[in-house]
């Protein structure tokens, strides 16, 4: 797979992703904080609606695209999202969710959200860089 | 229907079409590349560009890092085409102070890596594809998130 991730069909595509998903953050209200921390105030039930959503077109489109194509578009083969059962995944999430419930912003809309202007969101930005460098430097077997 | 306006004071479509499109993307990329697009490990792969230690160097980041930086300069262009082809150009500024959105981005980075993903990794690519391991992460987070947001709040933070 190495070999066609330099390739500009595998960049356009992931760009246009990119937007599609973008562009859903933007909508569902997820680039903005203050709606987050309104659903985990349990003020607004929406982003349920929004996770189930997301969640279940991919479950079809994971499901349903190997069936009808052989390999990807662009790609050799089919990647799997790699989830273990151990300590590590819960503490981890568990501290997520410390960090997420601080600043009302996810990985992904705390990108996005530079698209609507939300300029403070780089913040959460350098915060997740600085977060990701601890744990990659001190907790992970080399 | 008094439940919806009670759980949805501000609708339902937008979140409900904004999962979607959300859903599209990460369909879309897997349909044309075979590619999982969580977002938290576009962070670790910019640090595989920058650091010479050898979890940043390891091929999960560095033979991906530069489709993931395309896909979250798309992300930015999606949000930018919503707020003008949608949204009549109007904007918005977070009023969360700085320090909780410096600090919640430290923590919440650490832990996403730790836990092999965030609300995207594991809420939607980890649950789209049936993972126990992606649901218990997703319930975990859900209620770290929601015990600490009500507590920053009975303190007086945002």
């Amino acid at each position: 797979m190495t070999k066609h991730v330099r390739t500009v069909p595998v960049l356009l595509s992931a760009l246009l992703a990119g937007v599609l998903f973008g562009f859903g953050l933007a909508w569902s209200t997820m680039v903005q904080p203050e709606a987050i921390l309104q659903f985990l105030l349990l003020q607004n039930m929406g982003l349920l609606l929004v996770m189930a959503g997301a969640a279940c077109t991919v479950m079809l489109a994971y499901r349903l695209i190997p069936k009808v194509m052989r390999t990807p578009v662009f790609g050799l083969g089919w990647g799997v999202h790699p989830s273990h059962l151990k300590a590590r995944t819960i503490i981890g999430s568990a501290l997520f969710g410390v960090g997420w419930g601080l600043s009302g912003v996810c990985p992904g809309p705390a990108i996005a959200g530079l698209g609507v202007g939300n300029w403070p969101l780089i913040y959460v930005i350098v915060g997740i860089l600085i977060g990701a460098w601890i744990e990659g430097r001190f907790f992970e077997k080399a | 229907m008094d439940w919806i306006a009670h759980w949805f004071p501000l609708g339902w479509i937008h979140f409900l079409g904004g999962g979607v499109a959300i859903g599209l993307g990460v369909s879309l990329l897997f349909c044309l590349t075979g590619f999982i697009g969580g977002a938290s490990t576009v962070y670790s792969a910019v640090w595989s560009y920058f650091s010479q230690w050898p979890h940043f160097q390891h091929p999960k980041f560095v033979s991906t890092r530069h489709w993931r930086l395309a896909y979250a300069l798309g992300m930015i262009i999606g949000a930018v085409v919503f707020t003008f082809a949608v949204n009549r150009g109007e904007g918005f500024v977070t009023r969360v102070p700085a320090w909780q959105l410096l600090a919640g981005g430290v923590v919440g980075g650490f832990g996403a890596r730790m836990g092999g993903g965030c609300t995207s990794g594991h809420g939607i690519c980890g649950l789209g594809s049936l993972q126990l391991p992606s649901l218990l992460a997703v319930i975990t987070f859900l209620v770290t998130a929601i015990v600490t947001a009500h507590i920053v709040r009975a303190y007086g933070g945002f």
